[in-house]
Formats: structure tokens, sequence, C-alpha cells
């Protein structure tokens, strides 16, 4: 498998905090977009860490940590068009960060009094999807509708559209992301399939998903594939903003395979000691997103020391916001759930509505 | 009032919803240049474009999984699977995502998308094309099921169904595709999508149906004439939601009630219309529901799937053991 040494990886920026060159891409931003990417970058982590400790706490049933994984979304997120829509798994805090999401929302799911938190037109972020890979195909299916809208190669900025989908390695086993690969590519589909490659499906290493590099995928099904430092947001940024721009100009979709790794467990239920080595971990934690940014912008001298203190003491608060209003969402009103399910209610459900509130009215009796 | 077989009136109702709503879009193996392998979609790729009218890839997840995604950017997908027995690869997105989306968005994003099924046995097909998987369809939350049994129910309540804000999972009785012909009028909608319907009048039992099971319903009534039986047959239409009201108001006068269906017997539709009668009409029966269904086996081969399906004489054997109690 490959590592960072794999001359096929784009990287912008060394884990040292140095800018390199690559023949195929190059980050256009400016310093101060990289020392704003800096603070999406901790502040998505301390929404991470936050939720982390209150699953803890017992106040979240279970949690998906991002944590190694900030610089693959933030760096794609924050080479999103504001028309794009995206497709997440469970684990995309920090795009849904970029999208806009107040981060409240997303612990809704995870509280267990919603089963998103969001309304996905206002955001363009659709709801997190558990079953996985099923995302990969409505995020196909939505790239269809746009080429129906005529929004693509248009060449009117605003108007072009892409779509995507974002997944994990073990999604690329799944039956429905090589069917949305299918789609996509014989329809010309405007989206971009952005693969997390953390190394670990739960306690299945990628080995187990995979003979061949993710990325080389892509050629099998007839569109380009990449595969990118995924702990460098300034190379996932440029890669991602190439993909997309491919997409909205009608050139079809493309495969990005963010190569990083999961420092934490699959989820909050989940043991990683009992199948990684710690020596793995360690050497990864060399790798971080964030310390490579903060080693940059030092080394640029982009910022000045009280920058730093106040994304930390932004951080700091936007912790215990978090902390507070987790505390404060509300439960559900029982009644009020058989209104969901259907546009037209039936009378099967509005009987089973009222025979629930009957009863619950009996039990306060 | 124009008179024409059922695959007709469908492909003349997909026509005209589609003439009416820019926003439907047709997918499915097979539906373009050769109109489905039923024809349903005959001529209308011709007619509405390659855009609207998708030849898929072959792959009945992705037909489905992608409608949800056409549906959500405010399209409204008609997917045509092509039998009844390759629905189960794309179960997990009907399941999983169609049926379950509105609930998930906290009612915020509606999934219009309809699922027709050639569906049911009797044309002599292989293993596979010849299933009746309602029930599992009824069993899922956030659905809704119907099935068609003549010309002009199939001419308006595919263009109902596509109407609907739900999903829809809409039950083609193959077997009547081209085999059931009667008038349409093109000006009249006959009744609200989810409404079953009295179609015969009687005293003597109630028989329920739907679908293909219909005109063996309906043809046990002609047939018991002659014995002196007078059954009331209703043509269910809808199973999810079920409009059992007509049923019940039925039962209470008939004392006695026989559900049709082709599916296996177990946990079928037929069992849960059954725990309902009983429910509601207890006072009024005058002997057990009884039901006339398929038997809990695969679908056998085709050569002996006549004794397999519910016929007249099952339907009226049932109809007696109920007189009998």
């Amino acid at each position: 498998m490959a590592d960072f040494a794999d001359p096929e990886l784009v990287q912008l920026l060394t884990p040292e905090g140095e800018r390199i060159e690559h023949p195929d891409y190059r980050f256009d931003g400016d310093d101060e977009t990289i020392a704003g990417f800096y603070r999406d970058l901790v502040l998505s982590r301390r929404i991470d860490t936050e939720a982390t400790a209150l699953q803890r706490h017992g106040e979240l049933g279970i949690w998906a940590s991002l944590l190694g994984q900030e610089a693959s979304q933030i760096g794609s997120g924050r080479a999103l068009a504001p028309q794009d829509f995206v497709f997440p798994t469970y684990r995309e805090h920090g795009v849904a960060w970029c999208r806009g999401l107040d981060p409240a929302a997303l612990l809704h799911l995870f509280r267990g009094v919603d089963q998103s938190g969001w309304d996905p037109a206002a955001y363009n972020f659709g709801l997190y999807t558990i079953v996985i890979g099923a995302q990969t195909l409505h995020a196909t299916g939505y790239a269809m509708g746009v080429q129906l809208d005529d929004a693509v190669g248009t060449g009117e900025q605003g108007r072009d559209t892409a779509v995507v989908a974002y997944f994990g390695d073990g999604a690329t086993s799944q039956g429905d992301v090589n069917e949305a690969f299918v789609w996509a590519s014989v329809t010309n589909a405007p989206v971009v399939f952005f693969c997390q490659n953390n190394q670990w499906a739960i306690s299945e290493p990628t080995t187990r998903q995979t003979r061949v590099p993710l990325y080389q995928r892509a050629a099998g099904f007839g569109f380009p594939g990449v595969r990118v430092d995924g702990n460098d947001v300034l190379a996932v940024h440029a890669v991602t903003t190439e993909a997309l721009q491919r997409a909205r100009e009608g050139s079809g979709p493309s495969l990005i395979e963010a190569y990083t790794y999961r420092m934490g467990a699959h989820t909050t239920t989940d043991d990683p000691t009992r199948y990684r080595h710690s020596d793995e971990v360690e050497r990864w934690k060399l790798r971080d997103p964030i310390e490579r940014v903060r080693a940059y912008l030092r080394r640029v001298h982009a910022v000045d020391d009280a920058f730093f203190d106040d994304v930390d003491a932004e951080a700091e608060a936007l912790g215990e916001r978090l902390r507070t209003e987790c505390r404060q969402l509300p439960d559900p009103d029982p009644a009020k759930l058989f209104d969901l399910v259907y546009a037209e209610q039936t009378p099967e459900l509005a009987a089973q509505r009222d025979e629930l509130a009957e009863w619950l009215a009996t039990e306060v009796a | 009032m124009t008179t024409m077989t059922m695959a007709k009136a469908l492909n003349s109702g997909l026509r005209r919803a589609m003439e009416n709503d820019d926003k439907v879009v047709l997918m499915g193996e097979d539906i373009g240049r050769l109109g489905g392998v039923f024809r349903i979609t005959d001529g209308l790729q011709k007619d509405f474009g390659e855009n609207k009218v998708i030849d898929t890839p072959l792959a009945e997840s992705g037909i489905v999984g992608t409608a949800v995604g056409m549906a959500l950017r405010g399209y409204r997908p008609v997917v045509e699977i092509q039998f009844d027995g390759f629905v189960y690869p794309a179960y997990d997105q009907i399941v999983s995502q169609v049926a379950k989306f509105r609930y998930r968005s906290g009612g915020r994003q509606a999934m219009p998308i309809v699922i027709r099924i050639p569906y049911g046995g009797g044309i002599g097909a292989v293993e596979h094309h010849s299933e009746s998987p309602e029930a599992q369809f009824v069993h899922t939350a956030g659905l809704k099921v119907v099935s068609c049994s003549n010309p002009a129910d199939a001419y308006w309540m595919v263009q109902q169904a596509i109407a609907c804000d739900d999903p829809v999972v809409f039950l083609e009785p193959k077997r009547l595709y081209h085999s059931a012909k009667g008038d349409v009028d093109v000006d009249e909608p006959p009744a609200p999508l989810f409404a079953s319907r009295v179609i015969r009048p009687g005293t003597t039992a109630t028989v329920l149906a739907y679908g293909p099971s219909v005109s063996i319903a309906m043809g046990a009534a002609s047939a018991g004439e002659a014995d002196g039986l007078d059954l009331e047959v209703i043509d269910l239409r809808t199973l999810s939601p079920f409009d059992l009201e007509p049923v019940y108001e039925s039962v209470r006068r008939t004392g006695r009630a026989v559900v049709v269906h082709e599916a296996h017997r177990t946990l079928g539709t037929g069992a849960e219309i059954a725990a309902r009668i009983t429910e509601d009409c207890f006072y009024s029966l005058e002997a057990p529901v009884l039901r006339v269904t398929g038997y809990d086996t695969p679908y056998p081969p085709s050569r002996v799937e006549e004794t397999y399906l519910p016929d007249l004489d099952r339907v009226l054997d049932a109809v007696d053991r109920s007189l009998g109690w």
C-alpha cells in the first residue's frame, strides 16, 4: 500500500510546514486564506473533542470522530461553491462546518433527539448517511438532475454546479459505490467522489477492501482518480478545486482518494487498541494536519502569537457553547413524529398517533 | 371513452403525466428504444427524449438510489423495475432511503418517487419473474403501496401516484397487461388513489382482492351465482394505507370475509386484513376471516403455477367453508 513516499501522492505542504511544488496542482490562496484554514481546522477539531467528551459524559449516545481527518474535510469543504451540493457520511463534521451548519445541529442525531437537525436544502448539505455508500448513488442522481437543469458547462459562475459524495475506504467495497461509479461515468454526471481513506473500516484495514490503490479504481470506470495527502489542507484544497471545476464545466466525474488516518476510534463504541498497533498511531501523529499549518504560518510569520491565542480562545468558547446547547436540546414530542412519515397522512398513522396520545395522557393522570 | 389494454392505459397515463409536469422523469432498464420488456413505455423516449426517459445501467440499487438524488433535486422519478424478482437488489435503497427520507429529514424532504413493478404470476415465466413482494413493502413505514386491476384504474392510478408527494410502490399485475381490456374515461378520474372500492355488491359473503386476484374473485362471484351465492367483491386497490372502512361496512352486512392474494400466506397482507376485521367487526362475524393465497413455498416451476395460484374453485371452497361455520 502507499505511504508518504508514494510519488503519486499529491502534497503541497510537508509535515514540517514547508510549501513544495507539484507539477499538476497548485494552491492559489494567500497566507490569509491559509490562516483561515488553520482556524477551521482547530475549530472542527474542537467540535469533535467536545462531542467525544459529551459522549463520555453520557450526553450523546454515540459519536463518530473526525480526529486526524480535519484537513481532508476543511480542504475539500472550503473548495465548494455555494451552489454545490454535498452528500456526507456520518463523519463529515468539518465539511458541515464549512457549509455553515451550526455544530449543535450535528448533535441531534447522536443525542437521539432527531434523525438529522438541519434542512439539507438550506445548506446544500445532505443528511448524514449511516448505511455505507448509499449516498454515492443519491449524489449521482442529484448530479443527473443538475444536468437536466442545464446547470453544467454554461460557464456561468454561480450556476454551474458540482456534487460531492463523501465516503470511506470501506465503502469502496459496497455495490452501491461501484454502481454510482458506473452511473456517473456513463452519464458524465458532475459528481466528485471524495474517498477519505482513513485506513480502517472499524477493525478492517484497507487491505481487506482492495488489492490496488483506491484512486486507481477510477480508471476502470473511465474517469480520473487522484491520491492526495489527506493531512495536507492545501493539497486537498487544490485537488478538490480542480475536480469540482472539472465537474462544473461538464467534464464529468472524478475520484479523489484523500490518504489520511483516523486517529481515534471508528465511533465511541469502538476500541482500536484491539486491532491496531500504537506505533502506527504514533507515526501518524507526526503528520498532524493542524501542526503542519501552524508550522507553516510560524515559519513565514504570516500571523502573530495573538492569532493562535485568539483561535484557541474561540475554540474554547465554541466547546463551551456546544456543551451547554447539547444539554438543552429538547426531546421530541412523540405524537409529532407520526406527522413526519408521509406528506399525506394516512388514517392508520393518525389513529395510532391518537392512540398514543391517549395512552400518554392516561399515564400522566 | 376509449377501450384499451392495461399496458396501453399505463403507457397513456405515463405520457399524460409527463405532458403535465416536466419534472417527471422515467428511469429503468430497456425502457427507451425498446419501450420496456412489456412495452409499457413504448414511444415515450422518442417523444420526450433520452434525458427524460432514461435507459439505465443494469443495476437495480442504482436505479432507485439515483432516483433518490433526482427527487432531492426536485424531480419526480418514475422507475421501472423490470420484474418483481429483481427488486430485491434495490431493497436497501427502497427501505432504508426512499421510505425513510421524509422522516429522517424531520419532514423537510419529500420523496416523490414511483417504483413501478410488474408483479405476480400466471405468465409461465422462469423463476424470479413471478413474485408477489407486496407485504415486504406494506410492512415498511414510509412507503405507500397500490395495485391496479383494470385499464381505467391503471391509467389514473399511475398519474395519481406520480402526483403524490410520498413514495409509491406501484404494483402492475403483469398477466393483465395485455389480457385486461376495458373502457378508460380520460376525463373522469375514477376515485382517489388510496381508496378501495366495492366492484360487485352482494349479500352472502365479502371477497377481498387486489391486482391480479380481482379477476379471480369476480370469476368466483359469477360462478357462484349458479349455486345461489351472492358474493360482494371489493377491489382493495391500496395496500398501504389500507382503506378498510368499505370492507368493515360490507363485512358487518355479510358477516363473512374471504381475502384472496397470490403472495405467501404467513404474515401476508391477508393476515393483517383478517386481524383488522376481527378487531373492528368481531360481533358481526359469523365465521373466521379466511384466506386464499399462494403457499409458503418459493414461487414454483411454471408448469405447476396454476396449482399454486388462487383460482376460482379455491375461492368458492373458502366461501363454502365460511358458510359452513
